[in-house]
């Protein structure tokens, strides 16, 4: 056999016709029988023996047969990445309908100009198919990635308020869509058709305004809901819960006191830093202080709730040993007013360590925990947060309690699914009762052991939470990254009680969704909580044809209440082109945005079906869409060439990269807990931060010009230097690797040392040196941590430690230990794949 | 010899008894001939200021299934040192301390003005009192605060070392921790859960220290019961910070209060730290339970809480679990000898009826009123805190009645607050509360057969022997021995007749008629103690057969008709006008008095002040309203000072400021001096009326005295009337006895 790697790419003046030129043409008839071996499904197990016996004397032998292919001929992340912020000179104009934007590596300014900015959305393709045929021969699948409440770069301007006034905002009579740039005014301006469902609808006596000479409201630019993609309504009575306007929301925070939570520093931590926090509460306004109220509970095997009346000279604890029914004992002085009650509260952080410091109680509940809060939601009648501190597996007896059920031998089994799916289903019954009251949990595990995050994830991951997890917590080495988290969780801006819709035009249709939230139906997303860090990812699928003119259009509606109890609705629409050629499509689409929806798709999957069932259909879809590229837009080429399209050439190299991911490819020191946590995580990931996830940031740091970032290498071992130092971003972790010959300047310019063998491993952040190596470098990592979401932690890795295996499990494009393929494996196992679909 | 009257009297004085009879009818065939049972009132702890306590124990008949006290009616062999018992006629050794005793070194207990001895238990600890406060938040706020003072200025009162502990309620109950410095922890539960004892015992932490025995108990104490001396200041704090129930009570509804789970974590905190030792759970409510177990009535205002009416209809949902519990939970106590008092202040009713067997089994007291701002709540529960003569508490408590009797005779009954643990081979009951007034009705049966008389000259003899934990923490046991002689009721029926005490009888028989009332319908009540009437009217009384004028009754039974009469139109059977809460607070009450207040209950006492002479009881007849007098009735629960029409307009004019009708000033003062000197002693604080002819209180007067003149016969007699008509179609004393005579003498009754 022979084979090509062919990569098509998109010329801008000849739309049509396809530019081809081989990247490589190298021959390797060894290497490819090895690798068919290596694939074929029938010998699968037998080569597995064959490699588990003769390990030591076949792998060298592997390598000798790899070293034939040139790995900088096979599409570079890198170069991709780099080539398209080259592009990217001048700010992106949402303007133009299906248009791609730039990939989320790139620096860009955006411009709303009438659909929602990349930021906000992104989608698979944009342009879709006309025809449900051409999308299911295709395969390519219809997603958006919507983040409704992203935070935007300084220099773009944050949605619109609109306020319709006291009938609200203006909708289409018959498919609910909300007024926007897509509605076509007809009859002078009296009335209006809707842009997703036809229907002609009157415009309200105080919304009317009249048309110029091209159709369109004189006042189009006045109003953002005429021209943007995106903007919020000030919602109306009619919109909120029992037609009564929302009490702000409330934080009611949760501690595990028992032994172990003591004992690591856990709680000493949490009840200082509170007393700061607290005063950091969201607000919308910064001159204001935050409306939102705080309440406190500790508990352990029993719940202790806190009266911090402002008028009390010291707390109150009321302790309810009920847990099996559990209630709130107290409603006044329960929820408080940080400022008014300040002092009690303080008086009452600082007591909560001294309290159980000698505390013997090593069993803890969840599950009322969660329903306490609740039902101080409840009592207090308003939506809000419940920051949850947890430390073991609830085995104590009450609602909710959970056995150690980890069992390592269910990997790889038919019955790894159920270590997924949650033990018991009272938490599923509880989340939804948490979702009807616009209750959403937070959840901070430290744990020790196996806690069942599967389990206790599922309130979290419902009603729109987040979890974090600091497994061993020591408080000298993790104080840090769980306050940076903590800090962040909860000032950041979050709305409660929000319902989402997805409309779409005539002929296509919003049906799957995933990410962190709650369905009752099939169309209603439903969040307790709504943070700025939560994307939710829709699919898409045709129930009928669609036009090229009119494009597929989409608006996803967000009500929510703001934290400071306003009641909103934001509004993103989003237009794409309709294609009838399957060539538009491939040059239309967005790997990234693919690969987050796959990355999800799979995760989900894994509930439901064997590890190896999901990785394989994984492969088959994207085998799929390669091979219908092959078929119907290439030109014609020998058998033996793999001809990959131009937006989808990485398309192998990240999906190689889920495939191997400790979710779908555990490693045997993964424990389930972590793939349980990961597996939850990557719901609620945006496009940007599934990217880094999976194929991770790899700097070399020999160079440091201020300005510009040194230019990333590929994840391979290949790339790293002896004589270099290398910093390594997961979007979780950071890594800074250290050759073991590096360079003495700069082991003085990074640690102050002059030898490699000084460097201490277990640093978690780097000596501030006065050099502006040493300043540009710790600059860099700050920026890096300021980007992403939860606080990354630094980690030293010497060349050659132990430490460097867990950093090795983050080179992406090599073989991991865990069996997962390098990249030019998988690169020939797909070429093989879409081979056998062409014949 | 001495007159009955003198032998009942002294009786009373020395042990406290007094029976309906003092001669015993030989066989069970003439005991029941008698009408009124054997029977007697005793009043266990009287007290006695003339009888110190002997510092040992007492010696006991070592038959296994007797174990009667040694006393005085015992045959001793003093050379021998045995002596006889003399219910089993055991014969038994003197213990090796009574070496020394001879005819003329007697030990008290042989001495026959020793019939009634105290013992002092030296053996085992002396655990503390208890006192757990229970307190209900749902009050107004003028309420909570008299309160919270009242409550304060009892931890004054209480013995320093005794225990206390405080639970409050509302919608939640919370259990207060009362050792804790900085934070005030309190465990809370929900107030419409059924929790099992355990259940408590495990929420508040009980069970690990239960375990560890002896300092296990200590931790209890270092917890949720303290001495006051100890937390003091800081329960008083606690207090002092004790707010409403903070929960909003919609318009039309009631605050929801959870009394039944507030009780139920009361009983099963000191069950599980504290059994078998005297403690006092004291509530305070300010309305009805409406929820939870224990539920009265729901929180709807529109459904009002259930009348006499809706009980006859059988129309009150609630009644009957709420019975229920209470009940169960009133044994749980009383098992554990625990007692439950209800303090009730409130306008409407807060579910006495329900309740009332809470302080019933337990001997608790129940005290009503209509606010705790209140003269009448604060005074009362000061006075449940007096001090006798020694400077001890006027309370006792776990009390264990044993009574004893000779073969001839079987106790079938009692009726008071206790409750019956069971036949042991001696009848016994445990009176958890009790105090110096707490009075017994005993109820006994000959049962000795007709054809085997007893031998002349023989006695029945009763034992009665009450263990109790004085309030000076000391076991003491206290026994009364008391003998009668048997009479052949044939034979000697005079003397038997002589014999009646017919104070006691009216009430005993009153007890007997509201124990009926309790479980049966009003009228059949009525008809069964006027059944008994007639019965015993035909019996003694002196007549030809259907001539109701030949009929007379001897002296010893003339006053029990009367007695009847009065008690016939008395709350205690009547429920007319009376809600079933007061029907229940009066029948709590009557059935524990001495025989002195339980007759002024009866029949009250009616005393006029004038100028035609001193001060001088009256009959209590509406003959006696004149308009130139000031006429004070007791009726116990109440003190009515009436002011007749001329004092009155005198009053009104105010010759009393005037210096020459000083002796006017006089005449008005003197009643309320005489209230003022009741007013001091009695328990519970009776309800203070001062009214005046026409006045709207004057319908407490008018309502009990005899209506000899009513609207119906004001002009049968054309004759010029003294005192006022009252308004009614009562039957009067004079028409009752006619009917009385005519149906005792009737042959055909």
């Amino acid at each position: 056999g022979l084979l090509l790697v062919k990569i098509e790419k998109m010329l801008p003046a000849t739309r049509h016709s396809l530019a081809e030129f081989s990247l490589l043409t190298l021959l390797f008839y060894i290497f490819t029988l090895f690798l068919y071996f290596l694939f074929c499904p029938v010998l699968h197990n037998l080569l597995d023996k064959l490699l588990n016996v003769k390990q030591a004397s076949d792998m060298p032998a592997v390598q000798k047969s790899r070293h034939r292919i040139d790995p900088d001929a096979i599409p570079s992340p890198i170069q991709v990445i780099e080539d398209d912020r080259a592009k990217c000179t001048e700010p992106f104009n949402t303007g133009v309908r299906g248009q791609v934007p730039p990939l989320v590596t790139t620096n860009f300014q955006a411009k709303d100009q009438g659909n929602a900015s990349p930021r906000f959305v992104r989608c698979t393709a944009y342009n879709v198919p006309c025809t449900a045929d051409m999308a299911k021969q295709s395969q390519v699948p219809l997603a958006a990635v919507i983040k409704p409440l992203a935070t935007l770069p300084p220099d773009e301007t944050p949605p619109y308020l609109v306020d319709h006034g006291e009938a609200g905002p203006v909708r289409c009579n018959r498919c609910k869509a909300y007024m926007c740039p897509y509605m076509q005014f007809i009859e002078g301006g009296r009335r209006f058709q809707c842009g997703f469902c036809s229907c002609v609808t009157e415009v309200p006596p105080h919304y009317f305004q009249h048309l110029d000479h091209t159709g369109k409201r004189v006042d189009c630019y006045d109003r953002p809901e005429l021209s943007l993609g995106s903007y919020e309504f000030v919602a109306t009575v009619d919109y909120c819960k029992n037609n009564k306007i929302p009490q702000p929301p409330a934080f009611i925070f949760l501690i595990d006191v028992s032994y172990n939570a003591v004992k690591s520093g856990m709680v000493n931590i949490v009840c200082q830093e509170l007393k700061t926090l607290l005063d950091y509460l969201p607000r919308e306004n910064p001159e204001m202080d935050s409306v939102v109220r705080v309440g406190f509970v500790t508990y352990n095997k029993v719940l202790h709730f806190y009266n911090v009346k402002a008028s009390l000279a010291q707390p109150q604890m009321l302790v309810v040993s009920d847990v099996s029914d559990m209630f709130v004992p107290l409603l006044d002085g329960f929820l408080v007013n940080v400022n008014e009650s300040r002092l009690v509260i303080e008086s009452l952080l600082d007591q909560i360590p001294e309290m159980f410091a000698d505390t013997r109680e090593t069993e803890t509940v969840f599950g009322p925990v969660i329903q306490a809060g609740l039902e101080a939601l409840k009592a207090a009648d308003c939506s809000g947060k419940l920051f949850v501190f947890h430390t073991s597996l609830p085995i104590a007896e009450a609602p909710g309690k959970l056995k150690n059920r980890e069992d390592k031998k269910l990997v790889g089994t038919d019955k790894e699914k159920s270590l997924f799916q949650p033990q018991v289903g009272f938490y599923n019954t509880l989340a939804k009762e948490c979702v009807a009251q616009g209750c959403c949990v937070d959840l901070f595990l430290f744990p020790n052991q196996y806690v069942d995050v599967a389990t206790l994830g599922v309130v979290p991951v419902s009603t729109g939470g987040s979890i974090y997890k600091y497994t061993y917590f020591q408080a000298q080495s993790d104080t840090e990254r769980f306050l940076n988290d903590l800090r962040r969780d909860i000032q950041k801006l979050v709305g409660f009680d929000a319902v989402m819709r997805v409309r779409t035009s005539t002929g296509i249709r919003a049906t799957d969704f995933f990410g962190s939230f709650f369905m009752s139906n099939t169309t209603d997303v439903e969040l307790a909580g709504l943070d700025c860090d939560k994307a939710i990812t829709v699919e898409f699928k045709h129930d009928d044809k669609l036009s090229e003119e009119t494009g597929a259009l989409m608006q996803c509606a967000v009500l929510y209440t703001s934290c400071s109890g306003q009641r909103r609705l934001r509004v993103h629409n989003m237009a794409v082109n309709c294609c009838s050629q399957l060539a538009d499509l491939y040059r239309n689409c967005e790997t990234d945005t693919i690969i987050n929806f796959f990355s999800k798709y799979a995760f989900r999957g894994l509930l439901n079906n064997p590890t190896k069932a999901v990785r394989d259909t994984l492969i088959n879809q994207c085998a799929q869409i390669l091979a219908c590229y092959r078929k119907n837009c290439a030109s014609p080429s020998s058998a033996g060439q793999l001809i990959l399209p131009e937006c989808m050439k990485l398309l192998p190299v990240y999906l190689n990269c889920v495939l191997k991911s400790d979710v779908l490819m555990p490693g045997a020191d993964v424990s389930l807990d972590d793939r349980a946590y990961l597996r939850q995580l990557i719901s609620g990931m945006d496009v940007t931060e599934s990217h880094i996830f999976f194929y991770p940031r790899l700097l070399p740091l020999t160079k440091l010009e201020s300005g510009s970032l040194p230019m990333a290498v590929r994840d391979s071992e290949e790339r790293l230097s002896k004589g270099g130092v290398y910093l390594l971003e997961t979007g979780l972790h950071l890594f800074l690797w250290v050759g073991a010959s590096v360079q003495q300047e700069l082991l003085l310019n990074i640690f102050g040392t002059q030898s490699f063998s000084q460097i201490d491993p277990s640093l978690t952040s780097l000596p501030v040196l006065d050099n502006p190596f040493s300043q540009r470098l710790r600059d860099i990592i700050e920026s890096f941590r300021a980007q992403r979401s939860r606080y990354m932690k630094l980690m030293v890795v010497k060349q050659e430690d132990k430490a460097e295996l867990i950093f090795r499990h983050f080179l992406v494009e090599d073989k991991s230990v865990s069996g997962g393929a390098s990249y030019v494996d998988f690169l020939c196992h797909m070429h093989k794949e879409i081979r056998q679909l062409l014949s | 010899m001495a007159t009955y009257q003198e032998f009942i009297q002294q009786n009373e004085d020395r042990d406290g008894v007094r029976f309906s009879w003092n001669l015993w009818p030989s066989s069970r065939l003439e005991a029941t001939r008698l009408v009124v049972p054997v029977s007697c009132l005793f009043t266990p702890l009287k007290e006695r200021p003339d009888l110190p306590p002997v510092q040992y124990e007492p010696v006991l008949c070592s038959r296994a299934n007797c174990k009667a006290v040694l006393n005085p009616l015992c045959q001793v062999d003093f050379r021998a040192k045995i002596w006889a018992c003399n219910f089993c006629f055991q014969r038994n050794p003197f213990p090796p301390s009574y070496a020394g005793i001879s005819e003329v070194n007697q030990p008290a207990e042989l001495m026959p003005q020793f019939s009634t001895i105290e013992y002092i238990v030296q053996r085992g600890p002396t655990p503390p009192l208890i006192f757990l406060y229970v307190v209900d938040t749902c009050l107004e706020e003028e309420d909570l605060q008299a309160l919270k003072e009242s409550l304060q200025m009892s931890l004054s009162l209480l013995p320093p070392n005794a225990l206390v502990g405080l639970i409050t309620f509302g919608r939640m109950v919370q259990v207060h921790e009362l050792s804790c410095e900085g934070i005030a922890k309190s465990y809370v539960f929900r107030g419409t859960k059924d929790l099992s004892s355990k259940q408590i015992q495990e929420m508040l932490g009980l069970t690990k220290a239960a375990a560890s025995g002896q300092q296990g108990v200590f931790v209890f104490i270092t917890r949720f019961l303290q001495p006051v001396h100890r937390v003091d200041m800081n329960l008083t704090d606690l207090l002092g910070e004790l707010q409403r129930d903070p929960w909003p009570v919609p318009q039309g509804k009631r605050p929801l209060r959870s009394t039944g789970v507030a009780l139920s974590v009361a009983v099963g905190l000191l069950e599980g730290t504290f059994p078998n030792t005297g403690a006092r759970v004291m509530l305070f409510i300010g309305g009805p339970p409406t929820q939870g177990p224990g539920m009265v009535v729901g929180d709807e205002l529109k459904t009002p809480i259930r009348s006499w009416h809706d009980i006859q209809k059988d129309n009150a949902r609630h009644l009957k679990k709420a019975t229920k519990y209470y009940e169960a939970m009133a044994n749980r106590s009383a098992v554990n000898g625990h007692c439950i008092d209800i303090y009730a202040c409130a306008l409407d009713q807060t579910g006495l009826l329900e309740m009332k067997c809470l302080s019933n089994l337990t001997g608790g007291h129940i005290v009503m009123g209509d606010s705790f701002n209140t003269s009448l709540f604060k005074q009362t529960f000061q006075r449940v805190f007096s001090k006798d003569y020694n400077g001890d508490f006027r309370m006792a408590f776990g009390g264990v009645l044993e009574v004893k009797t000779s073969r001839e005779v079987k106790v079938c009954g009692t009726i008071g607050p206790l409750s019956f643990t069971g036949i042991h081979h001696n009848a016994q009951w445990k009176v958890c509360g009790i105090n110096p007034s707490t009075t017994l009705a005993l109820y006994f049966e000959v049962v000795n057969q007709h054809n085997a008389p007893v031998p002349q000259g023989g006695r029945g003899v009763i034992q009665f022997v009450t263990q109790y934990q004085h309030s000076n923490t000391q076991r003491r046991i206290r026994v009364t021995t008391i003998a009668r002689n048997w009479a052949d009721a044939q034979s000697q029926i005079q003397h038997i007749e002589s014999s009646f005490d017919q104070e006691a009888s009216a009430v005993l028989m009153a007890r007997l008629g509201v124990f009926r009332a309790e479980s049966e319908e009003g009228p059949d009540v009525l008809r069964w103690l006027d059944r008994q009437l007639i019965r015993l009217c035909q019996k003694f009384g002196q007549f030809n057969k259907d001539d109701p004028t030949s009929f007379k009754l001897s002296e010893s039974l003339s006053l029990y008709p009367q007695f009847m009469f009065h008690l016939r139109r008395s709350p205690f059977l009547q429920v007319f006008n009376n809600s079933p809460d007061e029907s229940s607070y009066y029948r709590h009450h009557f059935v524990r008095q001495d025989l002195t207040q339980s007759l002024i209950m009866i029949q009250p006492i009616l005393y006029s002040y004038s100028f035609h002479g001193p001060p001088e009881p009256v009959l209590l007849d509406s003959s006696s309203i004149l308009p130139d007098r000031i006429l004070l009735m007791d009726t116990f629960f109440q003190l009515v000072i009436y002011h007749g029409e001329t004092i009155a307009q005198w009053r009104k004019a105010g010759y009393q400021e005037m210096a020459e009708y000083e002796n006017f000033k006089q005449l008005l003062l003197a009643p309320l001096d005489d209230a003022q000197e009741i007013l001091q002693t009695r328990f519970p604080m009776p309800r203070y009326i001062d009214t005046e002819h026409g006045g709207s209180q004057a319908r407490f007067l008018l309502s009990k005295v005899n209506p000899s003149q009513t609207h119906n016969n004001l002009y049968a007699w054309g004759q010029v009337l003294r005192g006022a008509p009252i308004l009614t179609d009562d039957v009067s004393l004079q028409v009752f006895m006619d009917h009385l005579k005519k149906l005792a003498v009737s042959s055909s009754a």
